[in-house]
């Protein structure tokens, strides 16, 4: 039995933007929260080191500072405009948060703290500076819980644990989604005037990822499916610092903090890379020179990583040589990064107060997404033309404000403040928008490709073929990339689909809670993005923050200052163009040094 | 190493009641997480093996399970821990107290229904200055323990209490609203502690010290009771 549902709004995704674009919209108009995880689960309670706002609270400060920042991480893809609306609503944005009662640590004068982070610096000496404001290393947990405890202070209808698998069309105007309750295996068609995706990302594409199994990007790939552009795809981020092996992120905060990156000689090497903020340079370019270390055979012991050092010992000898006063102790990394020490030593079995940790860079983090303007608004094509009552904010969605690389903190920034525009901006149109009247039958087509999942019989599994994805796409299309590796990548793809598609082993055939068949789904998601990210990479002749071509290294700015859109034709053939120029208000590209 | 996981498993739509079920794993590393194991089941062997899993390293709290008997996430239960030599057996079971759905899940309504019910978010209708409410160090580090926590429900489910009585609204609910009752900037102390003060509130905590062992985010959480009833007592 199909269940029908009306909500003049409906937000697909419960993480930081889906909450906040929540609380905003459910103050105007009625709304649901649709989740394929208790929202709390989400993935923005990951995020550990912090939001950035230029408060000023320890030193000097502007947000035009934190905005050329964020444009000169962008490698001058961002667009500026954009890029102006998020770093200047930042400062709100955080105050927000704290009057909603989120336990920032703080200034012996009782103010939100700050620490320094990648990127961020003061634009006039252009040394580090402190604006990530910080909740010690759990500032993304305290976004989360902050903002889902005031979803429940004001009521707001949550649809936890069902499974947002399409969105439905009348002619070209969206007018519902569809979800399976996992529970129960039923289809709920939730009829809506405005939808906001907020699903965050799918770093699952690779095989060495800080993300969470469940980061499979099925809203994006909804999108898509439903004939609209994605923008910029080719643009992953790739963390420097992740746990060997397993990926799990060790927080830019660490660097923050003193940390230092030392290659298998006992190499400082970021002295070379970025003479000026050495081991707080951007994180494309951190994960660079990583490769290229381990590539000359200066991993630690030959091997593909290298350490991360913020033994007390060390970080105060290089603050002593840097001329700092500053010291830390044992006790202040205990305090200021209590859950990575405790992932070192779970985990790695490694003290990091008394050893360095091992590293490698990690998949992290989609620049591109859903294409929208300002106010969440979902755009149709190059010139900005938007799709009534469609919205998407955070991660899944590319504004862009990050361009070809996002600077660290920036993350949280765009989903406070893009899905507080995102709920804004639908509330007001819902007042003023009728429902477009559901078309007969809507779930029919999605209803046939759940049974065809959940009845497969053939002899592939889905974990075999989601394995051989991660693995292309890590070799082929990750921190260095180049034309033969992408075909061959486009290749892969293409041949896992059809797999996909013609050969696919299901186990579970009952409807409780069948998450053989929904990770069977969630792989569906991800051929998707993988697709649409391999080929608009291939593409893009030149290299650009997170998009390092062998082929083409050098950046393109006369051919290149555009973003991509990748759009599914009728033929179901992947077509982009780059025809949507990059908006530059008042930071004229530039030779990009750290 | 080798390792047999025994296994819980229920399927609703065709069994009546649980049972066990054995599966060989070769090559396992004493690194591995219970996680990796329980993923090598389901993807390698029996497809039908359910279970909630998200971040898989101890901050999204999807995978609280009984582990050899212990309330763990098990994304944070190491193979290491629990085995000794180069084989053994590590048994998995659904968290206690709570209806068992499929498998390793189990229902969380009841769960969440007990943190919504004390209060669990921030009070405070005086008029936000400009810029942030002022707090000291030593007043943020008042209720630092209890913002560590991920609702995973290991510790509410380890609770001979709760077990027993299932309107006890158990030690995840009473650490929620001790984070708000000691934040100083917070002005519905009052309404919270008259809640955890009736007799599904924190009095039925007999000090057994199980949440406090299952916590996996090392909240002292037995301690953050106590100091409700305290707090009640005032």
């Amino acid at each position: 039995m199909t269940q029908t549902h009306q909500f003049d709004a409906v937000i697909v995704g419960g993480g930081g933007a889906g909450l906040m674009a929540a609380l905003y919209a459910s103050r105007g108009v009625k709304t649901a929260v649709i989740s394929k995880l208790y929202p709390t689960r989400s993935h923005t309670g990951t995020a550990q080191g912090g939001i950035g706002a230029a408060l000023g609270n320890l030193e000097e400060d502007h947000w035009e500072w934190h905005a050329f920042d964020t444009v000169k991480g962008s490698d001058y893809l961002a667009d500026q405009d954009a890029v102006e609306v998020l770093c200047k609503e930042a400062i709100d944005a955080v105050y927000e948060l704290e009057h909603m009662g989120l336990p920032f640590d703080r200034t012996p004068e009782g103010k939100i703290s700050q620490r320094p982070f990648g990127g961020h610096t003061n634009n006039d000496t252009h040394k580090p500076v402190r604006r990530a404001c910080h909740a010690a290393d759990r500032t993304g947990h305290m976004i989360l819980q902050t903002l889902y405890q005031q979803c429940i202070k004001n009521d707001v209808k949550f649809f936890d644990e069902f499974h947002v698998v399409d969105m439905i069309m009348n002619g070209d105007k969206p007018c519902g989604v569809i979800a399976v309750e996992l529970a129960t295996g039923e289809l709920h068609i939730f009829h809506a005037k405005a939808i906001l995706y907020a699903t965050g990302g799918w770093g699952k594409l690779w095989e060495i990822t800080s993300n969470a199994h469940t980061l499979t990007g099925d809203g994006t790939s909804i999108v898509l499916r439903r004939g609209l552009p994605l923008e910029d795809m080719e643009f992953f981020q790739f963390h420097p610092t992740g746990i060997y092996r397993l990926g799990i992120l060790i927080t830019e905060g660490v660097r923050g903090e003193g940390g230092i990156l030392f290659n298998g000689k006992g190499e400082r090497f970021m002295e070379k890379y970025a003479p000026t903020i050495k081991d707080l340079a951007s994180r494309d370019v951190i994960s660079r020179a990583i490769y290229l270390e381990i590539r000359e055979g200066n991993g630690i012991n030959g091997k593909n990583y290298v350490h991360l050092d913020v033994t007390p010992a060390t970080v105060n000898k290089y603050l002593e040589m840097a001329g700092e006063t500053r010291r830390v102790t044992a006790h202040d990394i205990e305090t200021k990064l209590p859950d990575i020490l405790d992932f070192c030593r779970v985990y790695l079995g490694v003290d990091p107060v008394k050893e360095p940790m091992p590293i490698q860079p990690t998949a992290h983090y989609a620049m591109g997404g859903i294409p929208t303007n300002v106010n969440a608004e979902v755009i149709r094509d190059a010139k900005g033309n938007v799709v009534p009552g469609l919205y998407a904010a955070g991660e899944c969605a590319c504004v862009s404000v990050h361009g070809a690389n996002r600077l660290g903190t920036n993350s949280l920034v765009d989903l406070v403040v893009f899905g507080r525009r995102g709920g804004v901006a639908m509330a007001d149109y819902c007042k003023n928008a009728d429902f477009v009247p559901l078309p007969k039958n809507p779930e029919k087509e999605v209803a046939a490709e759940i049974e065809r999942i959940r009845t497969a019989n053939g002899n592939s599994k889905p974990a075999e073929l989601r394995a051989k994805l991660q693995k292309s796409m890590f070799d082929y299309v990750g921190v260095f990339r180049e034309a033969k590796g992408m075909k061959q990548a486009v290749d892969d793809i293409h041949e896992l689909q059809a797999r996909f598609a013609k050969d696919l082993r299901i186990d579970d055939r009952g409807r409780i809670f069948n998450s053989d068949m929904m990770e069977a789904w969630e792989l569906g998601s991800l051929l998707d993005l993988a697709e649409v990210t391999a080929m608009a990479a291939l593409e893009r002749t030149e290299s650009r923050g997170g998009h390092a071509r062998e082929d083409y290294s050098k950046r393109d700015d006369k051919k290149w200052l555009r973003h991509s859109m990748s759009q599914r034709d009728a033929t179901g053939k992947i077509k982009i163009n780059h025809d949507k120029k990059v908006v530059i208000t008042k930071y004229q590209p530039k030779e990009r040094v750290y | 190493m080798e390792v047999t996981l025994r296994i819980q498993r229920f399927n609703p739509e065709t069994d009546t009641k649980p049972h066990f079920e054995s599966y060989h794993l070769k090559d396992v590393e004493r690194v591995d997480r219970v996680l990796d194991l329980l993923h090598r089941v389901k993807w390698e062997q029996d497809g039908t093996l359910t279970l909630r899993r998200s971040c898989a390293h101890g901050v999204c709290g999807s995978d609280a399970m009984r582990i050899n008997g212990e309330n763990k996430l098990a994304c944070k239960a190491l193979v290491k821990d629990s085995i000794k030599g180069e084989k053994g057996t590590i048994q998995v079971e659904p968290i206690l107290g709570m209806k068992v759905l499929k498998d390793l899940i189990v229902d969380m309504e009841p769960f969440f229904d007990h943190y919504r019910s004390v209060m669990p978010y921030f009070v405070n209708d005086e008029p936000a200055p400009e810029k942030e409410r002022l707090q000291s160090q030593a007043d943020r580090e008042r209720f630092d323990q209890g913002t560590k926590c991920i609702l995973c429900a290991a510790c509410t489910s380890s609770c001979p209490s709760f077990w027993a009585n299932g309107t006890y609204v158990g030690p995840a609910a009473i650490v929620q609203a001790h984070r708000f009752i000691f934040d100083t900037r917070d002005k519905a102390k009052r309404e919270r502690l008259a809640v955890l003060s009736e007799e599904t509130g924190a009095w039925r905590c007999r000090t057994v010290f199980n949440c406090t062992s299952a916590c996996p985010r090392d909240i002292p959480v037995t301690q953050l009771i106590a100091e409700i009833k305290n707090e009640i007592g005032r």
